[in-house]
């Protein structure tokens, strides 16, 4: 997950800046630009997902 | 580009100001930390505050660089994509007449010790020094420079403007990105690897309070820092957008108001919460105001400044206790919610509140592109270097030290030997 997470984030960056490389229409831009960002977020929220400190390990250290 | 002896004289004595903001971050993590650990959080401060700006000197500036000087570029549809500086190590070639780069390389000396300290926050009293010095040297030699490049020294987040007409291109004048959330988000990566302090959270998950044992300490760095401040956002908006000094009062009014107004709102919702206002987090809205500020200080209105500082003061409770309850995030100095949250919104607040001498239209999609940036590419980059440096230099301490107190275990002497343990049994 924590994997997945990270690729996302990674994904989500390289679609924001070709959308800006490529795309010359404002309303596209701008959409896949935020498009991206929302990748982002998604990958964002896995890798928050995978560090939760699990129940066995929050007992160890405790 | 070159400067007049007069603002070159401005901006040096600005720059001169940035130490103060380090002296501020590392006294307000002393205060947040337990008094077995306090001699440790200042040592610390100092010598990830020593490597970084000695690895960016050896090499962070030869990546940074400066606008108009060598770099390696992309083609990327007809439009070059400047993406890493390509000067001289040891600053090399660098002539110090007052020219901007030579100036550039002079803040970026005390900018990436400032980003240094950032993440100590987050590792209070587990993260090994020997951790902390291999992290801060990646931060003063890599990670940093690297998006500063971006940012100021000419690369394609700067050039968004002139390459694709998205206004002045990503506008950060005091490093709200640059050096604010770069420190942040490399804090979180350290907080995930490190894991929760031993007794922070109950089998059942939920958090234990456990208070910083210095509230002077910690409202002083508060104060420290706001020189530290004013200094980063006068001297960044001279050096990197060409602002004339006359405009510095209005610069110093907008530090000051969104820290202002950040620090009451903070004040306000903890009273709303706990009965009294909280002084730790009232002083975390404060630096958070002052972190929000740096992007665009030299470009708001001071009403805007006061709503990015509202803004700011809500969120940054919101962020610490979301971030400790529901994410299991254990960050002693609040540094990721401080430096990284409020960073992010500084830089879209510019975009959204901010008015521009050029008058050019879309500047929030550049902001926005650098926030992408920064979450996309930085925060990955800094976590896998971490990841690296975890699995060379060990970065927790062992459960017997963090038992112990980081002072004793990793310095052989407590801060306070008169009272050696009596002041954390107190506070139980």
């Amino acid at each position: 997950m924590k994997f997945a997470g990270f690729l996302l984030l990674v994904c989500g960056g390289v679609i924001s800046a070709t959308a800006i490389a490529i795309l010359a229409a404002r309303p596209a831009m701008t959409g896949f630009l935020l498009a991206g960002i929302a990748v982002e977020l998604v990958g964002l929220a896995l890798v928050f997902r995978a560090h939760i400190p699990p129940k066995e390990a929050r007992e160890d250290r405790g | 580009m070159t400067l007049a002896p007069v603002t070159v004289a401005v901006c040096a004595a600005l720059i001169l100001l940035i130490p103060f903001a380090f002296a501020g971050l590392a006294l307000m993590n002393c205060g947040f930390g337990r008094s077995r650990s306090a001699a440790h959080a200042l040592m610390a401060a100092l010598t990830v505050a020593a490597v970084a700006a000695i690895a960016y000197v050896v090499c962070g500036f030869a990546w940074q660089g400066s606008a108009g000087r060598p770099a390696y570029a992309l083609i990327v549809s007809g439009k070059p994509w400047n993406w890493i500086g390509a000067e001289r190590f040891f600053l090399s070639g660098l002539d110090f007449d007052g020219s901007p780069a030579a100036l550039a390389a002079c803040f970026g000396v005390f900018a990436a010790a400032l980003a240094a300290c950032i993440p100590l926050g987050a590792g209070a009293e587990r993260w090994r020094l020997a951790g902390s010095i291999a992290s801060a040297a990646v931060l003063g030699g890599w990670t940093f420079p690297l998006f500063a490049h971006w940012v100021w020294g000419g690369g394609w987040l700067e050039q968004l403007g002139s390459n694709y007409g998205l206004g002045i291109g990503f506008a950060d004048a005091g490093g709200a990105g640059a050096i604010q959330a770069v420190g942040g988000l490399t804090a979180l990566s350290v907080a995930w690897i490190l894991g929760p302090r031993r007794g922070k959270y109950s089998p059942d998950g939920m958090p234990a309070a456990i208070p910083g044992h210095n509230s002077a300490f910690v409202l002083c760095g508060c104060l420290l820092a706001l020189t530290g401040w004013l200094g980063l956002n006068g001297a960044g908006a001279i050096l990197f957008y060409d602002v004339a000094p006359a405009r510095l009062g209005l610069i110093a009014i907008n530090t000051f108001l969104v820290a202002g107004s950040a620090l009451l709102v903070t004040a306000l919702v903890t009273r709303a919460r706990f009965s009294k206002p909280d002084a730790s987090l009232s002083a975390n809205g404060w630096v958070a105001g002052l972190v929000a500020s740096s992007a665009g200080a030299p470009f708001l209105p001071p009403a805007a400044a006061l709503i990015v500082g509202i803004v700011t003061g809500a969120l940054v409770p919101v962020c610490i206790e979301w971030f400790e309850l529901h994410l299991g995030i254990d960050d002693p100095g609040g540094a990721v919610s401080v430096h990284g949250v409020a960073g992010l919104w500084g830089l879209l607040a510019a975009g959204l509140f901010a008015r521009f001498p050029s008058g050019r239209p879309d500047q929030v999609l550049a902001q926005l592109m650098g926030i992408a940036a920064l979450l996309g590419f930085v925060l990955p980059l800094t976590y896998g270097a971490n990841w690296i440096l975890n699995r060379l230099v060990r970065y927790r301490v062992a459960p017997e030290g963090e038992r112990q107190g980081l002072d004793l275990h990793e310095l052989g002497a407590n801060a306070y030997p008169e009272a050696a343990g009596y002041l954390d049994e107190m506070q139980r």
